[in-house]
């Protein structure tokens, strides 16, 4: 098995959820690789290297600079025309996905999304994927001869091992149609906090808070985080929060690594929205709330005393 | 000292006058849209006018002519045909096989099997004892449905017949001029929580038809503002049941139609609570649950979704559902007023009314729905006869060849036959099952004269430690409020403006009583007042019965049923 | 506060939809817009897998794709906005997709265009792209719209394989469109903000979610919808072979279904003035902090 990480990079940072892939890749005993395509980005390649590359490709063109999928298409087809790459492996982001989308449809390879976890099975490469709402797990496969798996943002973490890459550049040429797209103003504003659908921790809030005033709480812990607030229909509706934060049946799905639920009694319309998250901590002073039949850990306590010195105790040792 | 009188939900009457709903049109002419017959309801009822008009407008060109473009439309305020149908149900096959004489039989029906046996128990907490089947209660010959299932399966037929269904549609207004119903206008869509227009609002349309007939169904808007418009009251004011039913997945399959009564539902006369509850095989995997009470009880924290959790808990009952799966639920009110309660008059000039919204049910033997149909099936004949040359559906007497039809059918003998059963039962369960027995031994003639009916908003609401007795929801046996309205497919959205007319300022006893009935968990008392959620709403019609009043909500919206 | 309908006095009839798009040069040629849609199951109906296709079990109502809907109105206004034109939706999917469909064409979509071929039952996104990439080229729209994703698979990457099927330029997670002077211009929403995206027609976008909130499709847009020209196409209409299609066409497999792994043992506790510090420590120890 020939395995190609794609690493993605914005601002001069190779992206956390490139480097996780990469570790998992690094882990599964086979010949692993690590690509890195943009303008100025050698000293990126050799980065990679820490997180577990042995080797990785590099192609800098201007044709690259901007983060646009088509031109990645071209080089990423090219490679793994030249290298008989057969697996090529992308954590998911808007870039990634539209270019793992697109070398499907040029390899004719198929291409598996939404994937939490890779294994090798019998010599065949295996995946999980949640369904339904993260009710259902499928394990997914390949029938084609190249291989393309798309992880869920978060799905590992980067394991820093040291070490360096070897590093070797290449040339892609480009299809006239690829480069018709273009940047005209970039993105680079980093916003108060991560909106809810990306972020890796959550705290919402719900009726238990009381008011509105207690949203603060609920801030302030997600501030220490370094997560985004959540709230549920009921509050949303009594106007406490806006409906872009509202999680649930009517409002967002999010399945963050850690969901921790103030004064959420846990309806069902509220669980289909997070039922996904990796870790769930609940705190409510009614122990029969439900939430606590899905949580990891439930706290029966006044949330007015736990969540700020909650707050303080992880400022404390995050420094 | 002075006892205070117990508060009735009477004394605090909606803001809500059936005025607002009555109107002439306001489109301008280019905008109208126009169709020949217009029904309001794809259940029962309305699917079967549909197919009968098809066939009739098929055998008649010079009908079709009259008709126009359109010549049948039936317009449906769920997102589609069967998605607020509900009902047991065990459906007497008679009038389906009259409507599709010659071409479809039972076998092509959605059924799930014909009733071959069947048992009444009286429940007690924790026992059952089998009890002689009352001979309302039989039920040979009769198949069990899902009127969902049914409804869905009705229009395709109504819709191979000719006839336009217009889903996530409300009939908001009755367009009235110079005393003749011209049609309806519909609902608004796109208004935010407080009324307000959202950027996608699309304004209503009025819809003019040459003849209107209403099958809204239990609670129907229109129908309830007609019988006010036109003065069509019966003898007797309406009165209802509240059902809540679930289906579910089951091991063990059931081989008949069971009845219970008693536990846990009160038998002292002074708490009336009227009602029961059915179990009926849906094949060999499935059945359903349902709990029914009369809306007339006393105790405000009676809540029909508890007992039904609580009726699960018997052992007799457990066994049924042991290693089985919850898959669906819902809840709907019935008419039980009977013949007493029928409006006066079923025709306006150009209007016609069908089915649960004129109050068709009889209650002892549980059934409505094949009135429904029949009820249809002549009303379709009568429209169509109303537009013969000569003659127009507001010329006097001519749409009362339909009150003639309804009279000479087996609807009218029947409900005759039962009336007054339901008023027994308000002097409490073995009274009135005594009183029940002898009118049915006798077809009705005895005892003699009718029993008016009391509205059921008149009750005093007592307030009791009911509630302790309701089983903490576990999730695989026992449910709670919102997870139910979950399962029934419900996702209107949150700024959907409230459909609900209620005065919000009531006394505690009386925002309790609005709180456990309500099986969605729409109304919460709160300090003094009462908050709604209404997007909760399954627009069972229960809030009507006892003090409020439900008005159609944005098309589309409430409960998405397929199994009910 | 809430309470009962606001009652309103007189007011215009409609309310006016704001053209954000300016296109004089579209007035010089037949604007045709290409816009993707599915039929997906009922979400309000609970979705089951089939035990034996491994797949979603689609036998139940259909309805179409709520995202898809937003394309359809983004479609509608480009084509409003330029005056004239043509809107044509371009399915793939069982016969009986048609009825969902119609949805779409009550909105005010002038056609209807459905790949219905029982060899694509099963086609993951290497045939899906395929059978798709073949319907559009026979439409030769200028623009070919997408919704953000699929309320089935939750797929969110069709576009990008179609466009490079056509060989066109593809701008997606776009949030505001603009049609100007032949070319398009999306702002396209990623996890660092808004980059402006620009692109010349004939193109492909995919919009975001966050685009606009469809209009209500109005009565006479309903039963008008049932007269517009629809047509069903099998493969071999398009000129794909038909072993290029379905599961065979397909480079993915489903290979079984488990549940989800169990959460774990669940722990409840009462706080006793510890309990922010067992949060804590129970975060420390899952290495979430």
């Amino acid at each position: 098995m020939k395995v190609a990480v794609f690493l993605e990079h914005h601002d001069g940072e190779l992206q956390k959820g490139s480097l996780g892939v990469l570790g998992k890749a690094g882990s599964l005993g086979a010949d692993v690789v690590g690509v890195v395509l943009g303008s100025g980005v050698n000293d990126l390649a050799a980065d990679a290297g820490s997180y577990g590359a042995r080797k990785v490709y590099v192609a800098d063109a201007p044709e690259l600079e901007a983060p646009l999928p088509q031109p990645r298409v071209d080089a990423l087809a090219q490679l793994v025309r030249d290298q008989g790459i057969d697996t090529v492996l992308f954590a998911a982001s808007v870039l990634a996905s539209d270019t793992a989308a697109g070398l499907a449809a040029r390899l004719d390879a198929g291409l598996n999304w939404d994937l939490v976890d890779i294994a090798v099975e019998d010599g065949s490469l295996v995946c999980t994927r949640p369904a339904l709402e993260d009710s259902v797990y499928a394990e997914v496969g390949w029938t084609s001869d190249v291989k393309l798996a798309l992880f869920r943002p978060g799905a590992f973490d980067p394991a820093e091992s040291g070490g360096d890459a070897e590093v070797e550049e290449f040339t892609p040429s480009f299809e006239g149609f690829s480069t018709q797209a273009t940047m005209i103003e970039q993105a680079h504003e980093e916003s108060e906090g991560p909106s809810i659908e990306d972020a890796d921790v959550i705290v919402a809030g719900g009726r238990g808070l009381g008011g509105p005033e207690s949203f603060t709480l609920v801030e302030d812990l997600a501030k220490a985080l370094g997560g985004a607030v959540a709230a549920t229909r009921a509050v949303v509706d009594a106007g406490w929060y806006p409906y872009a934060s509202q999680v649930g049946q009517t409002g967002k799905t999010v399945s963050p690594k850690l969901y921790v639920a103030c004064g959420i009694s846990g309806a069902i319309q509220h669980k289909v929205g997070m039922q996904g998250s990796g870790t769930v901590v609940a705190i409510n002073k009614d122990p029969n709330a439900p939430i606590f039949e899905f949580s990891d850990l439930g706290v029966v306590g006044d949330l007015h005393e736990i969540v700020p010195k909650l707050t303080e105790l992880v400022q404390q040792r995050k420094n | 000292m002075a006892r205070r009188r117990r508060p009735r939900p009477a004394d605090y009457p909606p803001p809500f006058d059936a005025r607002e709903f009555v109107a002439e049109p306001t489109d301008p002419p280019d905008e109208r849209i126009e169709v020949g017959i217009l029904i309001v309801g794809a259940g029962p009822a309305g699917l079967a006018c549909a197919i009968r008009l098809g066939r009739l407008i098929q055998e008649s060109p010079e009908l079709a002519e009259r008709l126009g473009e359109v010549p049948v439309a039936v317009l449906e305020k769920g997102k589609q045909p069967g998605s607020h149908s509900l009902s047991g149900a065990v459906v007497n096959p008679r009038s389906l096989r009259t409507l599709f004489r010659g071409e479809k039989n039972v076998a092509d029906m959605p059924f799930y099997g014909e009733v071959r046996a069947e048992g009444v128990y009286l429940l007690r907490r924790n026992g059952s004892m089998r009890i002689p089947t009352p001979p309302t209660m039989k039920n040979h010959g009769n198949y069990v449905a899902s009127l969902s299932q049914l409804s869905r399966w009705l229009a395709e037929g109504a819709e191979e017949a000719g006839a336009t269904i217009l889903p996530e549609t409300a009939a908001e207004t009755l367009l009235v001029k110079d005393g003749r119903v011209l049609g309806v206008r519909t609902g608004d869509k796109g208004r935010g929580r407080f009324g307000e227009r959202l950027p996608n609002f699309e304004p209503g349309s009025d819809i003019l038809a040459r003849v209107t007939i209403l099958c809204e169904g239990t609670q129907g808007h229109l129908s309830g503002v007609a019988i006010d418009t036109f003065g069509l009251e019966g003898e007797s004011p309406q009165v209802w049941a509240l059902g809540v039913k679930e289906v579910w997945k089951v091991a063990k399959p059931l081989r008949r139609v069971v009845h219970t009564v008693g536990w846990p539902l009160r038998s002292q006369a002074k708490w009336r609570e009227f009602g029961g509850s059915f179990i009926y095989p849906m094949g060999e995997g499935m059945l359903t649950i349902g709990m029914v009470v009369g809306l007339d009880y006393r105790d405000a924290d009676l809540s029909v979704h508890d007992l039904l959790q609580q009726l699960k808990t018997n052992p007799f009952v457990r066994k049924m559902l042991d290693g089985g799966e919850r898959i669906g639920w819902g809840a709907k009110t019935i008419p039980e007023g009977g013949f007493v309660a029928l409006p006066k008059r079923l025709h306006a000039p150009g209007l016609l009314l069908c089915g649960d919204g004129a109050g068709m049910v009889n209650v002892p033997a549980l059934k409505g729905i094949h009135y429904a149909v029949e009820s249809g099936r002549l009303a379709a004949e009568a429209a169509a006869d109303s537009l013969r040359p000569g003659r127009t559906p507001w010329t006097p007497g001519v749409l009362g060849a339909y009150d003639e039809a309804v009279r000479k059918s087996f609807i009218w003998s029947d409900l005759e036959e039962v009336r007054n059963m339901r008023q027994a039962f308000g002097r409490g369960f073995y009274v009135g099952g005594a009183l029940a027995g002898a009118m049915t031994a006798t077809k009705g003639k005895l005892p003699p004269g009718d029993k008016p009916t009391e509205p059921d908003a008149v009750a005093p609401a007592v307030r009791t430690d009911r509630r302790r007795r309701y089983p903490a929801p576990d999730g695989r046996l026992t449910f709670d409020k919102l997870s139910s309205v979950y399962l029934s497919g419900n996702r209107t959205r949150d700024d959907a403006p409230n459909h609900i007319r209620l005065r919000t300022t009531v006394p505690e006893e009386i925002a309790v009583l609005w709180e456990q009935m309500c099986p969605a968990q729409v109304y919460e008392a709160a300090d003094g007042h009462v908050e709604i959620t209404p997007s909760n709403c399954v627009q069972c019609g229960a809030i009507t019965a006892k003090g409020g009043r439900l008005t159609p909500p944005e098309g589309g919206s409430g409960p998405e049923y397929t199994l009910t | 506060m809430r309470g009962p309908v606001a009652l309103e006095v007189a007011e215009p009839n409609r309310c006016p939809r704001e053209p954000r798009i300016s296109c004089p040069w579209l007035e010089s040629l037949l604007v045709k817009i290409a816009v993707c849609v599915k039929e997906v199951p009922d979400s309000g109906v609970t979705k089951r897998i089939d035990p034996n296709t491994k797949r979603l079990d689609r036998s139940g109502e259909g309805a179409l794709n709520h995202f898809d809907s937003q394309a359809v109105e983004e479609a509608l206004r480009v084509k409003e906005a330029a005056g004239e034109g043509e809107v044509v939706l371009v399915s793939m999917g069982p016969a009986g997709a048609l009825d969902s469909l119609r949805k779409a064409l009550a909105m005010g979509a002038d056609r209807a265009v459905l790949v219905s071929d029982d060899a694509a039952e099963g086609s993951d996104l290497v045939a899906t792209s395929r059978a798709l990439a073949a319907a559009l080229e026979r439409e030769s729209a200028n623009l070919v719209l997408f919704g953000q994703q699929s309320s089935d698979s939750d797929g969110a990457v069709l576009w990008a394989a179609v466009a490079d099927r056509l060989r066109r330029p593809v701008i997606s997670q776009v949030a505001e469109l603009t049609v100007a002077d032949g070319s398009v211009r999306g702002k396209r929403q990623t996890e660092f903000g808004y980059d402006v995206i620009e692109a010349p027609l004939p193109a492909i976008v995919a919009v975001s979610d966050a685009i606009n909130e469809p209009r209500y499709p109005s009565l006479k847009g309903i039963m008008g919808a049932k007269k517009k020209p629809q047509e069903t196409l099998s493969g071999s209409d398009l000129g794909v072979d038909t072993a290029t299609l379905g599961e065979q066409g397909s480079g993915t497999t489903v290979l079984a279904l488990g549940d989800p792994p169990p959460r774990g043992d669940s722990r409840k506790i009462e706080d006793d003035g510890s309990g922010a510090k067992q949060i804590a420590d129970f975060l420390a120890e899952k290495k979430l902090l």
